[in-house]
């Protein structure tokens, strides 16, 4: 088999698993999760069979793998979709096929395989836990999922979904797979749909995205009527096409073509990826079970949104030479991102609820990704997509972890505390060690801690392009979000592992089952291995030892190949600081927590705290401006004015005319002539019906059985007569 | 192009898949839906048909349209049909609304 045939095939398995689960094995949930686990392997190898035949090929970006068959007959020309691994997706497909097996894994345990079933457990809420009788005692132990084989089917369309995304060679498939990504986080997010909660969290995230879809939609249709074609490489690798693009005007003044359906695409990014103002969803989806928060927050969606921008860069920069001034597109990237990365920053820093920090900080991080894109950092953010999609994944299922560990605990001593919330841990470092270690490592390498973590060589990058390119007011945002990020990131650690153990539950906790550490370890040596494939030439002392890989095989996916930056000592020194600076600060303020204080910083920040606990008060604007006004709209004018009083109005108008008009047709024509003659007829009717009633055996299919039967014989009849 | 003969078989199978449904079912909004299937399927062949031989003329598309008019009335007709029954006999179950019985 040919590479690119194994490439067509790398979507499928995860479809047919969702199939096979949902048609066929719900019932049993070893087989559903094996058939799971089964088409997620399946997938990995492929991916991992097509990302070493793409390392092998020289100056791949100029020979992609690339196949592609008709699809639709357009007037004229026929409309062509395939499959495409350029350096770009090829690493985005090592990073997804790795975390979404590891994510797979992970769920077994995290989902109670194994454990009884709960006699108050219903469909659509999390697990209450099992008695289970130990001679004379017993104690309450965490029981399986309800809905377990379902959660499978889902999270297998999802993978689907992403690696549909990726391998696709045109806009059109690849918002196929974003689609479909975006109706299986509206199902998992909501998969526990009896919290109205997770209900309300699906959609506000299915919505949310939603308006950013719409106008990515926009984005490709012009793209289409404007080129003719979806095809990445005919679009993006074609100089041609783009100096058109970038030429010619637009509707709207002042933009280019490009510009404007670069700005169009960067909203969908906007909504898939949590960027400021469509940010708001993201922290709420962390309702669903933590493999999905995994799923989506790490590995695939909220990357896709990333993995779309990175794809389309060479469009959204169009007319933009290295070192000139930005696009209309690129600096409202910049803008957005470098903002999102800060605002989020700050409102994970008063945070308790240990999944809801991860959510900020991903937010954040994305908004790295997006900046270090908008000032024209292609590699750079590519390489934090790859460094952060593992770290992030890694904390993630590290969080849930840490939840179900002290689940156990409440579970085992029945005391009433949040499983998820910070301040009712502590200690859990000699509970739950191999979960420790490595959320430890996930946590320094997010914090960007020197040398040994991924986290740093990408994010290190982002700020010596943004300080070699001259974007001062991006390199001081994003560095003060490193700042905080290392904070958060240290408090989160301090108050979960370090210390005392601040409840009875946290001190029952219990380390979690082995399908839920192996993949943490996987990860871990990720996220801190991946680093090393971009370590920048001319770093100090270890620059050079391995070459800056990563650089020359992302870069060949542009058509000219980005220099790496030069080497400058002022970045290096600002990253370290901000990194070290901010962990050892946020350990001195976090690491003596007492049981029941309250959060240190809110004595130090006053005022400023509630604002960020309370998130800007940005879904209470949202409220106020969108949801609330769209709810009295539909109560007052739709309903009652126009439902109430002007149809229902015209309706009962006109039944009493018509009534009054049957009166008179009663009373003079109805009763003594047509009902004469009628009953006369009915007279004669029910006589002759006496007769033929015992024909109605009152089942309508077998009158239509016989109908048809009729039917073809009368046909078979005169068939046979024409052809005689 | 794709042959005549495929949207035939198309409709055809659609045609039969509507049928038994309409045969088979108890509910009687399956059966509805079957009857929808087995509308257009008819609809298929009549397109089919006015597309290979007589692509001049409207009259294919004109009968499309009347099909669609009518399998609309239809469902509106047989929807509250069902819902009325459903509230006299509670159930929807066509072997069980035998009312007409002798």
């Amino acid at each position: 088999m040919t590479t690119e045939t194994l490439i067509w095939l790398i979507p499928l398995p995860p479809l047919l698993a969702f199939f096979l689960i949902l048609l066929f094995t719900k019932k049993d949930k070893r087989l559903s999760h094996s058939v799971g686990v089964g088409a997620a392997a399946l997938s990995w190898l492929l991916g991992m069979l097509v990302f070493f035949a793409a390392i092998g090929v020289d100056h791949f970006g100029e020979h992609p793998f690339t196949s592609a068959i008709g699809w639709l007959p357009m007037d004229g020309e026929i409309f062509s979709i395939g499959v495409l691994i350029d350096p770009l997706s090829a690493v985005t497909l090592f990073f997804v096929a790795w975390t979404v097996l590891m994510i797979f894994i992970y769920s077994i345990g995290y989902h109670n395989f194994g454990q009884p079933k709960g006699k108050d457990d219903v469909p659509g809420l999390p697990p209450q836990g099992a008695e289970e009788k130990h001679g004379k005692t017993s104690h309450t132990v965490p029981s399986v999922e309800p809905l377990y084989s379902r959660f499978f089917a889902f999270i297998a369309l999802f993978a689907f979904g992403m690696y549909t995304l990726v391998v696709s060679d045109n806009l059109l498939t690849l918002f196929v797979g974003w689609e479909i990504m975006g109706l299986c986080s509206y199902l998992l997010i909501g998969f526990w749909y009896a919290k109205p909660s997770a209900r309300d969290a699906a959609k506000k995230a299915f919505m949310t995205t939603r308006v950013g879809d719409v106008f990515m939609l926009l984005g490709i249709v012009s793209l289409y009527s404007a080129t003719g074609t979806l095809n990445f490489r005919e679009i993006l690798y074609n100089e041609h096409v783009l100096e058109t693009l970038a030429s010619t005007p637009s509707v709207v003044a002042g933009l280019s073509a490009a510009g404007l359906i670069g700005l169009l695409l960067f909203i969908g990014t906007v909504g898939k990826s949590a960027q400021w103002p469509l940010h708001v969803w993201l922290p709420d989806a962390m309702e669903g079970p933590t493999p999905v928060s995994a799923m989506i927050h790490a590995a695939t969606m909220v990357s896709a949104g990333i993995y779309m921008i990175l794809r389309m860069f060479p469009l959204l920069s169009a007319g933009w030479h290295h070192g000139g001034d930005l696009t209309a597109a690129m600096s409202t990237m910049a803008f957005i991102g470098a903002f999102t990365a800060l605002f989020a920053a700050t409102i994970a820093l008063a945070q308790r609820d240990v999944k809801r920090v991860l959510a900020y900080s991903t937010i954040s991080q994305l908004g790295y990704m997006v900046a270090a894109l908008g000032i024209g950092a292609y590699v750079a953010a590519a390489f934090h997509l790859l460094t952060h999609a593992f770290f992030k994944a890694l904390l993630f299922l590290g969080s849930g972890s840490v939840i179900h560990g002290v689940e156990h605990g409440v579970l085992h001593t029945g005391e009433h505390v949040d499983p998820q919330d910070m301040f009712n841990m502590g200690g859990l470092r000699k509970k739950m060690p191999k979960t420790f270690w490595t959320f430890l490592i996930g946590g320094l390498a997010l914090s960007g801690f020197p040398i040994l973590t991924s986290g740093f060589w990408s994010k290190d990058e982002i700020l010596a392009d943004a300080f070699a390119n001259n974007h001062m007011a991006v390199f001081i945002t994003l560095a003060l979000a490193a700042f905080l990020t290392a904070f958060y990131t240290a408090r989160q650690i301090s108050l979960t592992f370090l210390g005392e153990a601040r409840t009875k539950a946290a001190d029952h906790a219990h380390e979690t089952p082995r399908t839920m550490t192996l993949p943490l370890m996987v990860l871990a040596v990720f996220a801190l291995a991946v680093g090393w494939v971009g370590i920048p030439e001319h770093f100090p002392v270890i620059g050079g030892l391995l070459p800056n890989w990563f650089h020359d095989f992302v870069g060949g996916t542009l058509l000219e190949h980005p220099e790496a930056v030069a080497f400058s000592m002022t970045p290096l020194l600002v990253s370290l600081g901000v990194a070290l600076g901010g962990l050892g600060l946020g350990w001195l303020v976090y690491r003596d927590v007492k049981t029941g204080a309250d959060d240190p910083l809110r004595k130090l920040l006053g005022p400023i705290y509630a604002v960020l606990e309370n998130k800007y008060y940005f879904d209470e604007l949202y409220e106020r401006i969108f949801v609330g006004p769209a709810k009295r709209f539909s109560e007052v004018f739709s309903y009652l004015f126009v439902d109430r009083q002007l149809i229902d109005g015209i309706l009962h108008g006109a039944a009493r005319a018509a009534f009054s008009l049957g009166g008179i047709f009663r009373r003079y024509i109805d009763v003594p002539i047509v009902n004469g003659s009628g009953d006369l007829t009915a007279d004669l009717t029910q006589r002759f019906g006496q007769v033929l009633r015992k024909v109605q055996s009152g089942s309508v299919q077998q009158y239509m059985l016989v109908a048809a039967l009729v039917t073809f014989g009368g046909l078979f009849y005169y068939l046979f007569g024409v052809l005689q | 192009m794709i042959p005549l003969s495929w949207y035939l078989v198309l409709s055809a199978a659609l045609f039969s898949i509507g049928f038994y449904g309409v045969l088979s079912r108890k509910n009687s909004v399956a059966i509805l839906m079957g009857l929808e299937l087995m509308l257009n399927a008819v609809n298929v062949n009549i397109v089919a048909f006015w597309r290979f031989l007589a692509p001049e003329n409207i009259a294919g598309q004109a009968f499309a349209v009347i099909v669609f008019a009518v399998a609309a009335a239809e469902v509106a007709v047989g929807l509250a049909l069902v819902i009325s029954i459903y509230r006299r006999q509670k159930t929807v179950a066509a072997d069980e609304i035998d009312l007409m019985k002798w």
